[in-house]
């Protein structure tokens, strides 16, 4: 074994990095915001709307990530041409982005209506006693508080998530683990290249459980 | 370029043989199921003896099963999956490393490294579940077993596991879940699972929609069937009185 060609390859490798980092910043932000609606569509007095988004969350929940974002890959070019009327060239980012929003928007929907269901009901009753409609009470009493209870298991989630953006390797998308594969492949040494994708994988999720548990030391009373 | 729907398509013949596309689907649901119940066995097995170890008063047996624990769960399951299949065969004695990779079919190593990974894999999970029921016991059962005279093993035998397993149905279903949607990295190794031989359809007839959602109808009636015989077990064996199941 021989690591002393893995130091030149390094900015390539960042490069790779910084795909992977770009798709779980903006899949975390897109699934949070998807699952939120979801959750206030889950716990709303509607049965329509909480029927449907009950139904979202039972099927992204029981097909595999990996499905989820080979088909889209197939399928966004298809449904934006259906949609827009013209050909619109997509990447293989976008469908991958698309995929992991709407998939991780299913897990992120049962962490926050856990959240939301830990607020006692009195503050809701409360808030609409003092004349707040609907939006306001979710905008100002609820969420604030339900989101930084939550924190923790959404980050936990995110971290899932940082490693499975490795799966995009499945539609040759150039994120950290494909950057590292296809370098160690050019230069002849497959094995040591992917020791240090795993080993980079491995330290920033490590430290990263590590931050996110004496968070949650610090947010239980 | 139209999209020309035909959900006649499954029937069709794939050119090889006798062969309909339907039975691409069957063989590819057959591998998942074969990859997803071995490993299976391995990570209850290795997850049992890991949970144990983490809970055992010895300080250097319960920082190895952490460490095991920290290590699988930390690195991604694809990185996981290469490792198995490109690089530990390389590692291996020489004769073993030829027999994989050249007297073996090209199915087979892939199969065993996958199953081989997944196993490993999901020991690290079953082994946070075991250790959590195991926690989750009253301290004084393990401390009155002491008293009668009971040695170690047999605490763990004979009064903590019997209990452990039962209150963890439910994560552990979760898990076995899992492990038959994780299945689905064999594709990316070559074996011919489910999504293996879904992706293989759609390039082949260009009915993408038709193929995915078959597949996807596949994972969601597996997924359902095995979360209810799940619950179906867990009504079983659980302990009258002690242990709540099902609104009872």
């Amino acid at each position: 074994m021989d690591f002393s060609a893995i130091i030149p390859a390094l900015p390539g490798m960042w490069e790779g990095m910084a795909m992977t980092l770009k798709l779980l910043v903006l899949g975390v932000v897109g699934g949070v915001a998807l699952g939120t609606v979801l959750a206030l569509m889950r716990l709303s007095h509607n049965p329509l709307l909480s029927r449907v988004a009950g139904a979202y969350v039972n099927y992204f929940r029981s097909i595999p990530l990996l499905l989820v974002i080979t088909w889209f890959y197939f399928a966004v070019p298809f449904v934006l041409r259906w949609l827009t009327g013209e050909d619109m060239p997509i990447g293989a980012f976008t469908s991958c982005l698309v995929a992991f929003m709407m998939f991780e928007a299913a897990y992120f929907c049962e962490i926050v209506r856990a959240g939301i269901q830990s607020i006692p009901k009195g503050q809701m009753g409360a808030a609409y006693a003092l004349g707040m409609n609907y939006g306001q009470v979710m905008r100002l009493i609820i969420l604030p508080q339900a989101f930084r209870k939550m924190t923790p298991l959404l980050l936990q989630q995110s971290i899932i998530l940082f490693q499975d953006t490795s799966l995009v390797y499945a539609v040759g998308l150039m994120d950290f683990l494909n950057a590292a594969r296809s370098r160690g492949d050019i230069i002849g040494q497959p094995h040591e290249f992917l020791i240090f994708a795993g080993l980079v994988y491995f330290t920033i999720s490590f430290s990263a459980s590590l931050l996110v548990k004496r968070l949650q030391k610090r947010l239980t009373v | 370029m139209d999209y020309n729907w035909d959900w006649g398509v499954f029937f069709k013949s794939t050119g090889i043989g006798q062969e309909i596309y339907l039975d691409w689907f069957v063989s590819g649901l057959g591998w998942t199921i074969a990859v997803a119940l071995i490993g299976w066995l391995i990570a209850l097995f290795l997850g049992s003896v890991l949970g144990v170890l983490r809970t055992v008063p010895n300080r250097w047996l319960s920082g190895l099963a952490t460490a095991y624990v920290e290590l699988f769960r930390n690195v991604p399951l694809l990185v996981q999956l290469f490792i198995w299949y490109f690089l530990i065969p390389d590692l291996l004695p020489e004769p073993i490393e030829m027999w994989f990779k050249q007297d073996l079919n090209p199915a087979t190593s892939a199969y065993l490294s996958v199953v081989v990974c997944l196993g490993l894999f999901t020991a690290a999970r079953v082994c946070e579940q075991v250790r959590t029921g195991i926690q989750a016991l009253p301290k004084g059962q393990a401390a009155a077993a002491y008293a009668l005279g009971f040695k170690l093993p047999q605490i763990y035998s004979q009064i903590l596991l019997p209990q452990a397993f039962r209150i963890i149905i439910p994560p552990l279903t979760s898990e076995f879940l899992n492990i038959f949607k994780n299945s689905s990295v064999a594709s990316l190794i070559g074996l011919m699972e489910l999504l293996a031989q879904t992706k293989q359809t759609a390039e082949f007839t260009a009915n993408l929609f038709e193929a995915f959602t078959l597949a996807t109808i596949i994972y969601f009636t597996l997924n359902m069937s095995l979360m209810l015989l799940m619950r179906w077990v867990e009504k079983k064996v659980a302990v009258p009185g002690l242990i709540s199941v099902g609104g009872k």
